[in-house]
């Protein structure tokens, strides 16, 4: 489903990504990990739309078309999501109300009718006990006063209700002790399925210990350097990201 | 004052000796101020003496005054000796024959607020022959009024029905020389609002002045006074969200509110006249005095303002907190954009024991636009345990407009907690590709960002014009980021 062939790209004349490959199908879990500043946000960054990232080489594309040209809105509703490393706050900007709009906006490109108040909260109440979500976080301002734990919990929760195709998580699993990051986990695996692709991108292996990914990919310098199965992210965890420089 | 009344009466006689130049039965006079014209305008309105009396006073005083010199706005001068100070109810053949001849993008905006057709010819002016179904609606709201006691008319209607209610509060709460724009209006108002509320009434609905925009233009220099007697409460609601057009550029508006013992009074307005092209030709001036008078023990008044229309704002809506634990609140946002200055802010002046103030301001520019917010909270020397929280943000949408703020405090009494937040903002990109990634189009996006930003101030506001509020913001701002 999606093909990223050759990527250069440059922020101010800095080189991030340098002819970086991969390619994910429907329903495939891959997990891209490397050390701090190899490109892996940036990669999360370019494949959700966002500007300000100069691509002087290489296409991608997501269900045969060119991702590249589409807006940041139409990505999402064509199923991309990503998960945002650092989610921000949007004061006064009520988290469910921007969830409804949200999915409406989805629906309503896909030529299915809006969900009323009633409907949209019974699938909320469904979606909450998922992730555990506390009930307070809904009615709260965006990610306002959220703490690191509730931000990332929050973004799976929207994942959730949003059911995008390819879900993009960028280290989703930073910053969670390991109760927060077993229910992470345990959100991701419930929406694993054969319709929908997964990357994580994570600085760590343990997240991987709780979603077995299908292959393995170390990012460094721009480009992936090596590929393999799960087992190559215990081995990266072995030896550390020096061993594969 | 009674040595004016002979004077005033001399002065009459005089007129009439040497023969009234100006012809009563004339609809418009010509352009011009004088005290001749004072006269024929309350003659017109068939006033009582003093009435006519207090706005001679006024006049004279505004003679001796000074035109305001601008802090922040950009202001040409005004020759107020070309502004015609009375004119009839339109004749038809002045106004636009049909919606044809109105803006476009004037009526673009009608169509985005959903304003129905019969409404936009009204509120652009066209000439219109339909009679409105508000006439009745009109009616059963002021028999419903009238059951509870309470009185709600035009000003000319109070002056000839109250006279002495008019005559003990008017003046009271802004006095006649004010200020340069109050005098003027002192002088020559046409007419506005009158509103009383009896002792223990809760108003039994919101009081809302816009099923009276068919029955009459109140021209542009409006008068306002709502005294609400002691244990009474009344919610007031001016204007609304229709942008209107008028052809008198300048407005300077009076807004006298007296709140006795333990009386509440919210006002909320919606401000949205026409505030000119892209290119800022053609905008209304909007002078207004409108003031607050906490005048008995434990009473309140609360503003709360959305401003954004005018090509150019200046107002302060005030509270003078006299009584005891009297209780004064602001909150505002002030929308600019394209070539709109807005000069707003509150003063809360602390008399009594035990007052509290609270102002919340939210100033948002766009493109070339420029907004201030300039507060006063003053503390007098016996008004003990005074406090005060005062909270200012800007929001910048682009890099060629801008926001001011000049809080003032003076603290005469040792005892007062006085504080002050202030912030500026820009819509971060990080914010709007959040939206943007969850599928949400820029244009809801922007306008969710600016809503959440003016929360505070518009969870004051009663329901439906709420509602009513944060539509206009994003139409007002449509397409100003990207
Ligand atoms: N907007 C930007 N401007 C300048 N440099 C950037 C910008 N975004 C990322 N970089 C740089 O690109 C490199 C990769 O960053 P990033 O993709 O965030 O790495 P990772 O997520 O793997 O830690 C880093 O050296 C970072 O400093
Ligand atoms: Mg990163």
């Amino acid at each position: 489903m999606l093909h990223i062939k050759d990527l250069y790209t440059a922020v101010d004349n800095k080189k991030i990504l340098e002819g970086l490959n991969l390619s994910v199908n429907v329903g495939e879990v891959h997990a891209i990990m490397g050390p701090n500043g190899s490109g892996k946000s940036t990669l999360a960054n370019i494949l959700a739309g966002k500007e300000g990232y100069n691509i002087t080489q290489g296409s991608v594309s997501y269900e045969n078309e060119n991702l590249l040209e589409l807006s940041p809105e139409e990505r999402a509703r064509k199923g991309v999501f990503l998960a945002f490393q650092y989610p921000v706050e949007i004061p006064g900007v009520n988290n469910i109300y921007l969830l409804k709009a949200a999915l409406n906006a989805i629906r309503k490109h896909q030529g299915k009718p809006e969900l009323d108040a009633m409907e949209f909260m019974n699938l909320v109440k469904g979606k909450m006990k998922l992730v555990q979500m506390n009930k307070d976080l809904l009615s709260r301002s965006v990610n306002e006063g959220f703490s690191g734990g509730e931000k990332k919990r929050n973004e799976i929760f929207q994942m959730a209700i949003l059911e995008p195709k390819l879900a993009i998580l960028d280290e989703t699993d930073s910053g969670l002790d390991i109760d927060a990051l077993k229910i992470v986990a345990e959100g991701v695996n419930s929406l694993r399925n054969k319709n929908r692709a997964f990357i994580l991108v994570t600085h760590y292996q343990r997240l991987l210990n709780y979603i077995k990914p299908d292959h393995v990919h170390v990012l460094s310098k721009g480009k992936i350097v090596r590929s393999g199965g799960p087992e190559l992210a215990l081995e990266l965890e072995e030896k550390g990201y020096d061993w594969i420089n | 004052m009674s040595t004016n009344t002979e004077n005033f009466e001399d002065l009459v006689k005089k007129e009439y000796e040497h023969g009234f130049v100006t012809d009563i039965d004339a609809d418009t006079i010509p352009p011009g101020l004088s005290e001749e014209i004072i006269v024929f305008i309350s003659k017109k309105k068939e006033e009582p003496l003093w009435l006519l009396e207090w706005r001679l006073k006024a006049y004279r005083q505004w003679l001796k005054m000074e035109d305001p010199t601008w802090a922040k706005l950009d202001i040409q001068h005004i020759d107020y000796q070309s502004i015609s100070y009375y004119s009839a109810p339109k004749s038809k053949e002045d106004a636009p024959k049909s919606l044809d001849e109105i803006d476009p993008k004037l009526l673009e905006t009608y169509e985005k607020l959903g304003i129905p057709l019969d409404e936009q010819k009204m509120l652009a002016g066209v000439a219109v022959d339909a009679v409105f179904d508000s006439v009745s609606v009109a009616t059963t709201f002021k028999q419903k009024l009238a059951d509870a006691g309470v009185i709600f008319c035009s000003f000319s209607e109070a002056v000839k029905e109250h006279p002495d209610l008019v005559k003990s509060y008017l003046g009271s709460v802004v006095p006649a020389a004010d200020n340069f724009f109050a005098a003027l209006n002192s002088a020559v108002f046409t007419d506005g609002s009158f509103c009383y509320i009896p002792k223990g009434v809760r108003c039994p609905m919101e009081l809302s002045t816009y099923f009276r925009i068919n029955a009459s233009n109140t021209g542009q220099f409006e008068r306002t006074l709502i005294i609400a007697d002691e244990e009474s409460h009344v919610s007031y609601l001016e204007g609304c969200t229709a942008p209107m057009r008028d052809e008198n550029q300048l407005h300077a508006a009076v807004v006298e509110l007296v709140a006795l013992k333990d009386a509440e009074i919210k006002y909320s307005t919606v401000q949205n006249w026409y505030p000119g092209d892209e290119n800022g030709v053609g905008g209304i001036y909007n002078f207004v005095t409108k003031r607050g008078d906490c005048r008995g023990h434990n009473s309140k008044i609360s503003w709360t303002q959305v401003e954004t229309g005018s090509a150019i704002t200046w107002k302060y809506p005030s509270c003078l907190l006299k009584g005891n634990n009297s209780i004064g609140e602001f909150y505002s946002v002030a929308v600019t954009n394209n070539y709109q200055q807005a000069d707003t802010g509150t003063k809360m002046i602390h008399i009594g024991n035990n007052t509290t103030s609270t102002i919340i301001s939210k100033g948002i520019s766009a493109r070339h636009a420029q907004n201030v917010y300039r507060g006063l909270v003053k503390i007098s020397k016996n008004a003990n345990n005074a406090r005060n929280y005062s909270q200012c943000d800007s929001l910048l949408m682009g890099d060629q407009c801008g926001a001011h703020t000049f809080p003032y405090i003076e603290a005469k009494n040792s005892t007062a907690q006085v504080e002050h937040e202030a912030t500026t903002s820009k819509i971060s990109d990080d914010q709007l590709f959040y939206c943007l990634q969850r599928g949400i189009s820029e244009e809801d996006a922007i306008n969710m960002i600016v809503n959440g930003f003016c929360k505070e101030v518009f969870k004051e506001l009663p329901m439906e014009f709420a509602v009513e509020a944060q539509k206009l913001l994003g139409v007002t701002l449509e397409g100003v980021v990207g």
